[in-house]
C-alpha cells in the first residue's frame, strides 16, 4: 500500500482497496517476523539461481543473471529455509537470528 | 372467451404468463443473458439453477456455467468471475448461503457486483426447508445490497431492477435479490415477463470496473490491509450504501417508465392517514394489504409498510412514513438469539430513536420455519395496536404469531 503516503484519508483511496500499480510488493516490508536468516558461500554457489526461482518471496536478489555478491533483502526473507533446502550444492546455512549481519558469506561488504 | 377457457388462455388475453416463483427468476437470468453462473443446488432455490442450466445447455443463452462442488466454492468462483470482469449470477437458500458467508464479505469488500437470488429459507437446526428470513437476516451486515419481494412479479422484477443497481458506478456492490421459499419460489402467479429484447435493452451491456484480467492494466484485489489502511478502505465501503439508496429509487422509476411497474425503497399502502400501521418484508405484506382493507373498509384507520428494501435501511423514509401513526407493529419472520427482539424491529424503532420520534413500537416474530400466516393473525395484531395505541407502551415488546402456547 505504500503508494499512498501514510497519512491519506479514506476518500482518497482507490476502490475496494485495489492496489493500481503492479509489481509494487517490494515497497512493502514482510521481513519482520524472521528467527533464522539464509548465509551462502559465494566460493561454492555455481549460480543455477535455484534459490531465486524457488524463494516464495524476492528476497533473493539477482544482478545481470547473478546471485553472488547480491544480498538478501532484509525485507523479504521471511526465514523459511526454502533456499538452503532447494541448494543442490549446500551452499546455503540457515542461521539462526533474525538479523543479517555484515560481513558474512553473502552478504555485501560494508560500505 | 367462455368459462371452458383454460388458465394459459385466459392469462394470453392478458398479456401475462402463469410461472412459480423460481421459473420467474430463471427466465429474468435467461433475459439478462450473464457471463458466468456459478452454483450449487439447494431446497427450495434448486430450480432456478435446473431451469437456468437448461437454457445454458439448450444454448438459448452465451452464459458460462460453473458446477461447483459447494457453495463456498461457487460464490468464490462467482468472486472471481466477478473480478475478471464478467456479469456475473448465482441463487440459493438457507444453508446454501450460511457457507457462502465468508465470500460474501470478500464480494463486497471487493465491490463487485454479483447478484444473488436467494430463496428464503429457515436455517438448521433442525432441518427445515420452509420460508423463513433467518438466513438473508443472518446475512445482513455482510454488504450486499436486500430487495424483499412481495410476489412472483415482484421477484422477476427485483432480478432485472438487482443488476442495474449493483452495476452502477458509483455503487458497484453486490446484490440479494430475495423471495419467500415456497410461498413465492414454488407457487404459480401470473406475471408479466417482458419482451426479450426490452429487457436486454433497459439492463444494458455489462461495464467492467478495473477488471483483474486486463492485462495491459494489471491490478492486486483483495490484498493484506493491516492497521495502516483497512479501516479507511471500510469506511469508503461504508460511502456506498447511499448510492445504493439512490440507485435503488432510480432504477424503481426507470423500470416503471419502461415496462410501467414502479417500485421504491418502501412501499405504503394506506399509511398517510393511518393511527396503526403493521410493517413487514416479503410474501406476508399481500396478507397484510387484506387485512388492511378489511380494516379500512371497516373503519379502522390501518395501514401496511412493506420494506423492500432492507439494505441499505431506508431510516429517513421509514420514519417520515410513520408519522403521524398512534401505534406501530414489526413483523419479524427471523430471530435473533439473544437479541431483546426481532432484527426488523431493532432497524425500525432505532430509525425512530435517531430521529427523534417515539411511536409505541410491538414486536412480533412469526412463520419461522414456514409456519403459516393468517388474515386472522395479522387481523390479531391491529387489535393489539389498538389497545397499544391507548396504553402508549407495550407491557412486552416482544410476542409471538401463530405459535402454540
Amino acid at each position: 500500500m505504500s503508494h499512498y503516503p501514510p497519512d491519506a484519508k479514506w476518500h482518497e483511496m482507490e476502490r475496494a482497496g485495489i492496489i493500481p500499480q503492479a509489481g509494487n510488493a517490494e515497497e512493502y516490508s514482510v521481513g519482520g517476523w524472521r528467527n533464522e536468516h539464509p548465509v551462502r558461500d559465494d566460493e561454492c554457489c555455481i549460480d543455477c539461481l535455484f534459490c531465486w526461482i524457488y524463494c516464495p518471496d524476492e528476497a533473493v536478489t539477482v544482478k545481470d543473471e547473478s546471485v553472488i555478491g547480491q544480498p538478501f533483502s532484509a525485507d523479504h526473507c521471511k526465514g523459511c529455509g526454502i533456499c538452503a533446502e532447494v541448494c543442490p550444492k549446500d551452499c546455503i546455512e540457515m542461521v539462526p537470528g533474525g538479523e543479517f549481519q555484515p560481513g558474512e558469506p553473502g552478504q555485501p561488504e560494508e560500505e | 372467451m367462455g368459462d371452458n377457457a383454460t388458465l394459459e388462455q385466459k392469462a394470453q388475453v392478458k398479456g401475462k404468463v402463469a410461472l412459480e416463483g423460481n421459473e420467474a427468476a430463471a427466465e429474468a437470468m435467461r433475459q439478462i443473458n450473464p457471463d458466468v453462473v456459478a452454483a450449487y443446488p439447494i431446497t427450495p432455490s434448486t430450480e432456478i439453477v435446473q431451469t437456468f442450466a437448461q437454457f445454458v445447455a439448450d444454448g438459448e443463452v452465451d452464459t458460462s456455467f460453473v458446477a461447483v462442488e459447494s457453495e463456498h466454492s461457487a460464490m468464490s468462483a462467482c468472486l472471481a468471475a466477478a473480478v475478471g470482469g464478467g456479469r456475473v449470477m448465482n441463487a440459493t437458500s438457507a444453508n446454501g448461503l450460511a457457507l457462502m458467508w465468508e465470500i460474501l464479505y470478500i464480494v463486497s469488500s471487493l465491490r463487485q457486483p454479483v447478484i444473488l437470488t436467494v430463496v428464503n429459507r429457515a436455517l438448521s437446526g433442525n432441518i427445515n426447508i420452509h420460508c423463513d428470513h433467518s438466513d438473508t437476516m443472518g446475512a445482513r451486515d455482510a454488504g450486499w445490497v436486500q430487495l424483499y419481494a412481495e410476489d412472483v412479479q415482484e421477484a422477476y422484477d427485483n432480478l432485472i431492477q438487482a443488476v442495474c443497481i449493483g452495476e452502477n458506478m458509483d455503487v458497484r456492490l453486490p446484490v440479494m435479490s430475495c423471495m419467500d421459499g415456497f410461498l413465492l419460489s414454488h407457487s404459480y402467479e401470473l406475471l408479466r415477463v417482458e419482451d426479450d429484447e426490452a429487457v436486454r435493452e433497459w439492463v444494458g451491456p455489462y461495464k467492467p470496473d478495473m477488471p483483474m484480467l486486463d492485462i495491459d492494466d494489471p491490478r492486486t484485489y483483495g490484498p493484506l490491509d493491516l492497521y495502516d489502511f483497512y479501516f479507511e478502505h471500510k469506511r469508503s465501503q461504508m460511502a456506498a450504501y447511499p448510492y445504493a439508496k439512490q440507485a435503488i429509487i432510480d432504477e424503481g422509476r426507470r423500470f416503471g417508465e419502461a415496462f410501467g411497474r414502479e417500485y421504491g425503497l418502501i412501499e405504503e399502502f394506506m399509511t398517510e392517514d393511518a393511527e396503526l400501521i403493521a410493517i413487514a418484508l416479503g410474501s406476508t405484506c399481500g396478507t397484510l394489504r387484506d387485512v388492511v382493507q378489511h380494516l379500512r373498509d371497516e373503519g379502522v384507520k390501518a395501514g401496511m409498510l412493506k420494506i423492500r428494501a432492507f439494505r441499505p435501511f431506508p431510516a429517513e423514509e421509514v420514519v417520515a412514513a410513520l408519522d403521524g401513526a398512534s401505534a406501530v407493529a414489526v413483523l419479524d419472520r427471523a430471530a435473533s438469539f439473544g437479541a431483546h427482539a426481532g432484527p426488523l424491529y431493532h432497524e425500525i424503532t432505532s430509525a425512530l430513536y435517531s430521529y427523534g420520534k417515539h411511536i409505541p413500537t410491538n414486536n412480533y416474530i412469526y412463520g419461522l420455519g414456514g409456519r403459516e400466516i393468517l388474515p386472522e393473525d395479522l387481523q390479531s395484531v391491529f387489535d393489539d395496536l389498538q389497545q397499544l395505541a391507548e396504553a402508549g407502551q407495550p407491557a412486552e415488546p416482544v410476542s409471538f404469531l401463530g405459535l402454540r402456547e
